[in-house]
């Protein structure tokens, strides 16, 4: 099965994680997911999304994609990003908690 | 070295010198664990570290309210020949004085004091100066005149906090217990800091699916004015340093510090009232941005 990809470079905190939601909700469980996202708050909070849903995330990578762009190197270099992959898991049925850490945090629905 | 959740004051300052020396590891910040306390094997080898000359450890965290074990982080630096500079401007006048560090460092504003005005504990046959080029006043020890009043009225303030201190804190330990057990009753919430071995006056929580600045102007508008460590509140668009040092969910978040019952007389009303709009607040911040449902 091919992963979702989905482009959220440029978009601020909460979007990234809620475009991820969005996709993950459409998604059959097992699905794979792939992120992109250049904002800061994201290598933060892809991870706590994640742990709060109960989701498995396998990958962080640090991208700058300088080597692959045409045209000379330097000023035209698209900013750095960061990718994410991320499988989803069978949400559980509505009263599970699904948190790890502080009390009685994320319930998944 | 300092723990990774100081204040930044610490931390930029420290970077600052490490960058200007080309030498990253003449500061080294030691990680916390999920709940914000520094860990202290790591602090341990941090203060092993070859020409370590300080260790800097606050009281407790100001944003989060977690205490750090400054007890055990003492003995440790006593032990290397470490001295141990406290930042304990989160806990004076809210919380039990520290009793463990060489010297402890605090803000007259933390005890309802006047601003401007910093403290620096020194304990007797502890000799220093003030880095620099040292000037007549106070025998070196400060580059501006004392400021009499100031000082008169900072004491004053610490004198009527004390006087109240125990019944202060514990009438706020209990309303931010109240406050933790409704907020984890939201939905995707990340409760964030100790839940017992806190700051008796300071709650923050993470909310998935929430812009930090739109649920702080949501939460003004009711009536409420309340902190945040989003990314979207802050001038560098920078998350928290604090929250990311955790690992917990940095958007959507809130920081609630009680005020001093002295200036805030209905406030058991008005943690009961927080407690009642806030599900609402929540609701509508979701709501714009398409997340009810998610």
């Amino acid at each position: 099965m091919n992963p979702i990809e989905i482009d959220a470079r440029g978009l601020r905190c909460p979007l990234p994680v809620i475009r991820l939601a969005e996709a993950a909700r459409a998604a059959p469980a097992g699905a794979w997911i792939v992120v992109l996202a250049s904002d800061p708050a994201a290598r933060y909070d892809i991870p706590a999304w994640c742990r709060m849903r109960d989701h498995a995330l396998h990958e962080i990578t640090e991208v700058s994609d300088s080597s692959g762009s045409a045209g000379p190197p330097g000023e035209s270099d698209p900013p750095p990003y960061l990718r994410f992959v991320v499988q989803i898991r069978p949400q559980r049925s509505k009263a599970g908690g699904a948190g790890s850490g502080s009390e009685r945090s994320s319930r998944a629905r | 070295m300092a723990t990774a959740v100081e204040h930044s004051a610490i931390l930029t300052t420290g970077r600052y010198h490490a960058a200007a020396a080309q030498d990253p590891s003449l500061f080294a910040e030691v990680p916390v664990d999920p709940l914000g306390r520094v860990d202290l094997s790591a602090l341990q080898q941090a203060v092993l570290g070859p020409g370590t000359v300080l260790a800097a450890v606050q009281s407790a965290n100001g944003e989060i309210g977690t205490r750090q074990p400054l007890q055990g982080a003492h003995a440790l630096c006593r032990s290397h020949d470490v001295p141990l500079l406290v930042d304990a401007m989160a806990s004076l006048g809210r919380d039990a004085t520290p009793e463990h560090f060489d010297v402890m460092a605090g803000d007259a504003r933390s005890w309802g004091g006047p601003s401007g005005l910093g403290v620096l504990v020194v304990p007797e046959r502890t000799r220093w100066r003030r880095p620099g080029p040292v000037s007549e006043v106070e025998h070196g020890r400060t580059d501006v005149e004392p400021m009499v009043a100031l000082a008169l009225s900072a004491a004053e303030a610490w004198q009527q906090t004390q006087a109240n201190h125990v019944d202060q804190s514990a009438s706020s330990f209990a309303l931010v217990r109240r406050l933790r057990a409704a907020v984890g009753d939201l939905r995707d919430v990340d409760v964030v800091g100790d839940p017992d071995d806190r700051l008796p006056h300071v709650l923050t929580f993470s909310l998935l699916y929430v812009d930090g600045e739109a649920l702080v102007i949501e939460l003004d508008r009711r009536g409420f004015a309340v902190g945040s460590g989003s990314a979207c509140t802050s001038s560098t668009l920078e998350p928290s340093h604090v929250l990311a040092a955790m690992g917990v969910l940095t958007h959507g978040n809130v920081r609630v510090t009680l005020p001093l019952n002295t200036i805030a007389p209905t406030i058991d009303e008005d943690v009961s009232r927080f407690i009642a709009e806030l599900p609402d607040a929540v609701a509508a911040v979701r709501a714009h941005l398409g997340a009810s449902d998610l």
